[in-house]
């Protein structure tokens, strides 16, 4: 798995290439654990090279929302999504606790 | 691939079966994935069979590392793959502490965000991708998880 962060004025995109599996999962939440305590809480998640997301990614997606959402100081947004992804997504109910936008500009506008 | 430490036993020419033995870490489980991913191909699964399997084996593998030996001395993963025409069993078995699935509940997959745990989804997951899914666990003696997964489409995909 690669992380690359490009950071805007009103939000972050984090663009995920691989896959996030139990054992990838960790560094992608100390890279969002990193930028929240730097107070930043707006978070567009491309998500369109991810290959496979295991539920220790859920978990982490998860996590960043609940303490992004908190005092509605932000969010997480994720943006092309593939199939498969989706489909965990899904599985795992959390598509109507994510905004879920085609393209990363749609991602960006909603901040 | 790397290369893998892996024993082959042909029991019958319908059935090969393959273990693969490793230290209980996140690191070891790259190795793991490559391993039942061959056995898959083996198999002769599509695309979606293998990535179920991929996502159940995981979810397994997670289970060990973080729970069966939390608060103790990681102990061991063994992996075993029955490949049986177009059918893969994969074995995940641990020595750790053992866990009840009957007190793991179902995830509440309609509750808003405030109200929902964290984690809880991993046996939902397997549950829902492979045929079959049985845990056996036995106090002192750790936990085996068999995962089926059968060449025409039966569990829900992911």
């Amino acid at each position: 798995m690669e992380l690359t962060v490009k950071e805007y004025k009103h939000c972050d995109v984090i663009k995920v290439n691989g896959r996030i599996n139990t054992q990838t999962a960790p560094e992608l939440k100390a890279a969002l654990e990193a930028l929240m305590e730097n107070g930043r809480y707006k978070f567009v998640l491309d998500l369109s090279e991810v290959e496979f997301i295991s539920t220790a990614g859920l978990r982490v997606l998860m996590s960043a929302q609940k303490t992004c959402k908190q005092l509605s100081r932000g969010e997480v947004v994720l943006a092309g999504v593939p199939e498969r992804v989706h489909e965990a997504l899904d599985l795992a109910g959390f598509v109507s606790l994510f905004k879920i936008e085609e393209t990363i500009l749609d991602a960006v506008g909603n901040f | 691939m790397p290369d893998l430490p892996a024993t082959q036993s042909t029991s019958s020419s319908r059935t090969a079966e393959m273990s693969l033995r490793l230290p209980a870490r996140l690191e070891s489980i790259d190795q793991i994935i490559d391993f039942i991913t061959v056995a898959a191909q083996q198999a002769g699964l599509d695309e979606q069979g293998i990535y179920a399997v991929q996502l159940a084996t995981d979810e397994a593998c997670a289970n060990v590392i973080e729970h069966a030996y939390v608060d103790m001395e990681p102990g061991e993963i063994v992996c075993s793959c029955a490949v049986v025409a177009g059918a893969l069993t994969v074995t995940i078995r641990d020595f750790g502490r053992a866990f009840d699935p009957e007190c793991i509940p179902d995830p509440d997959l309609e509750a808003c965000l405030d109200d929902r745990p964290v984690g809880g989804l991993g046996l939902y997951f397997m549950r829902s991708v492979m045929d079959e899914v049985q845990v056996i666990s036995a106090p002192g003696q750790g936990n085996v998880v068999i995962l089926v997964k059968r060449g025409t489409q039966h569990g829900r995909g992911v």
